[in-house]
């Protein structure tokens, strides 16, 4: 059984962003860039998956820009065994993004997909249950846990008031949530080894999906800035100011 | 313009959030809605203030809201709405992407404001930047913020109920089990007051030096990430980017630094406090109110200044 997993290059998530002054988008210009922290899991749980002897191949795909085989190259050394590049450089939405997904899904034939349950760009938490709906599969969304037996998959899920479990017929897609794994850090031979593993890059314009566009940026602004306010010396002092200034209670 | 909203639901209620959801979709027109489950649910939706028509799903695949059916049935009932809503939680976000891609709409999630019929504001990054997206797709799929709309009260309506017909889909997917955590305390995403703990409560035991404080303020209980990673609490309390977003009246964080995922969950509280012992920790930045001590002496002297 093969498994794909598409990871995402995001602006890093200790880099508190900047909008831009034209407010036409977020700064990413020679700012940090890493694999989305979601996407780190789903490939973790691919290789756990493949280490047990539940899958036999693990592939990781980008679409995005050149440097996106970096993020590839990371996938690797945590332990994927190859890795595609959909080249393009626009920055994809969701429904496109799953278009091209579903492309490589006919063409590869992985009986999972596994990706993050949101990227924390955009947090569009959306292209997982995009691309169960275009290949007509089975959809684990927000993942706690992942077991496959008996050619199904079983899934816990958060769900707004606790957890829930759903069995999937295979071929399905699974979204990862926080608490699925904890990503291993690639070790200094693994990465090495990863600059060795096949990379593909295929232009997106190959795979002649329609990738334009569906909304239109009108503006990006920063949120109203909150302002510090008063450090109190007792637990009396802030009853009192929750009570006379603020009175929420 | 009619707009169609997906009443979720959870043991038995229609979620709370999803009553802000038929706020939000009146401001673009008609609100019809849809509900799965028992009739109970279905005479509850059509009480609903500002409701003009219930669809009720009765059958038992929808019961438990799986997206593979429900998204089906939705792209079945899409023909005769502009707008497709529903609240920006757990459903909404599972099944509303789906049926988008079937519909072969770009989805719009977690809209905090509508400035027209196609244009909507959203936050990105974690709610560092907000963007004003318009959508040229014909039909719009949107979830909405429960925090960004008042909920619609749920009395009041009248609506008529309407049965919707079955649509055939594969089996994809078996509903197996559910576990709800039975609190007795009100719903995190939409109580008055919020009061959360961090890591910095030390353990799952220590956690409940929260729970008298919640008691006199009638109010829900969070957490951060760190929290219910080290097993203090379970994962539905987790407020930020990645959990639950609130905007209570007060938002009180015991023993949480403020790293800028969980301020992307409350920093639209009306009135923030914070306590942690560390003075630069980074929630004093955005809180109304703070003390800088140790927490297990703080808690208790403030449930004895609130009960005086
Ligand atoms: C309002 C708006 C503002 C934007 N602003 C910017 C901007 O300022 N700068 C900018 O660079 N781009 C911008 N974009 C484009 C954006 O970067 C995203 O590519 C696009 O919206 C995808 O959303 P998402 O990544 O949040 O999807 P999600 O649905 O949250 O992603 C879920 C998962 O899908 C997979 N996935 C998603 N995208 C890819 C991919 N490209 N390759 C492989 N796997 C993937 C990953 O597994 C990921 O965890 C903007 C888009 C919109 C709609
Ligand atoms: C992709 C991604 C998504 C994330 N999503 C979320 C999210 O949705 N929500 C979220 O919360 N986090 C999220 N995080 C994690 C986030 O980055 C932080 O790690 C987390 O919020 C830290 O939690 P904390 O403040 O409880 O812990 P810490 O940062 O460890 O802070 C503990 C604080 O407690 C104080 N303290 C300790 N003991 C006491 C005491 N006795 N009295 C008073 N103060 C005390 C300390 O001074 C310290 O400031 C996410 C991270 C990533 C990478």
């Amino acid at each position: 059984m093969k498994i794909l997993v598409p990871v995402k290059r995001v602006v890093d998530y200790n880099i508190k962003p900047r909008v831009k002054a034209d407010g036409s988008g977020v700064e990413t210009a020679g700012v940090k860039m890493s694999m989305n922290p979601f996407d780190e899991i789903a490939v973790e749980e691919a290789v756990r998956l493949r280490e047990k002897g539940a899958a036999s191949e693990v592939v990781v795909v980008s679409i995005g820009v050149q440097q996106a085989q970096d993020t590839l190259r990371t996938a690797m050394a945590m332990g994927a065994d190859r890795a595609i590049l959909v080249l393009t450089d626009e920055s994809p939405e969701p429904l496109a993004v799953a278009k091209v997904l579903k492309t490589l899904v006919e063409k590869e034939g992985p009986s999972l997909v596994v990706l993050g349950k949101q990227a924390i760009d955009d947090d569009m938490n959306a292209t997982g249950q995009m691309l169960a709906g275009l290949l007509g599969w089975g959809q684990g969304t927000f993942a706690s846990k992942v077991d496959v037996v008996d050619g199904r998959v079983n899934v816990s899920r958060e769900i707004d008031g606790g957890t829930e479990q759903v069995s999937l017929a295979l071929p399905a897609i699974i979204t990862a949530d926080l608490r699925l794994n904890e990503p291993r850090y690639a070790s200094l031979p693994n990465i090495m080894k990863a600059k060795k593993k096949p990379l593909e890059t295929i232009p997106a314009a190959d795979l002649g999906v329609d990738m334009a566009p569906r909304l239109s940026i009108v503006s990006v602004a920063e949120p109203a800035e909150r302002k510090a306010g008063i450090k109190l010396g007792s637990a009396a002092e802030l009853v009192e100011k929750l009570r006379n200034e603020a009175k929420v209670i | 313009m009619t707009a169609l909203v997906l009443l979720d639901h959870e043991g038995g209620q229609i979620r709370k959030a999803a009553l802000s959801a038929v706020t939000a979709a009146a401001r673009l027109g008609d609100v019809h809605v849809l509900v799965t489950g028992d009739a109970a649910l279905a005479q509850a939706a059509s009480r609903i203030a500002g409701v003009s028509k219930v669809l009720h799903a009765a059958d038992a695949r929808y019961a438990h809201e799986l997206a593979e059916p429900l998204a089906a049935l939705i792209v079945s009932l899409a023909g005769g709405y502009d707008h497709i809503v529903a609240a920006a939680g757990a459903t909404g976000k599972n099944v509303l992407p789906r049926a988008a891609a079937l519909l072969d709409v770009q989805p719009i999630p977690d809209v905090v404001s509508i400035v027209d019929a196609q244009t909507f504001v959203r936050p990105i990054y974690a709610g560092n930047a907000l963007a004003t997206v318009r959508s040229s797709d014909a039909k719009k799929v949107l979830t909405v913020r429960s925090a960004s709309f008042d909920a619609a009260p749920a009395e009041g309506g009248s609506a008529p109920v309407e049965a919707v017909a079955v649509v055939d889909s594969p089996d994809l997917s078996r509903f197996e089990a559910v576990q709800l955590s039975d609190s007795a305390r009100p719903d995190l995403e939409s109580a008055r007051v919020v009061v959360s703990g961090g890591r910095g409560m030390g353990s799952e035991e220590k956690f409940h030096a929260l729970d008298p404080l919640a008691d006199v303020l009638g109010a829900a209980v969070g957490a951060s990430r760190a929290a219910v990673d080290s097993g203090f609490v379970p994962n539905e309390l987790q407020v930020g980017q990645t959990g639950k977003i609130v905007a209570p009246e007060l938002y009180m964080a015991f023993g949480i630094s403020g790293a800028i995922q969980h301020l992307a969950g409350m920093k639209d509280s009306r009135v923030i406090v914070a306590v942690n012992k560390d003075p630069d920790a980074p929630i004093f930045q955005v809180a109304d109110y703070g003390i800088v001590g140790d927490l297990f002496d703080v808690v208790p002297q403030l449930v004895e200044e609130l009960k005086k």
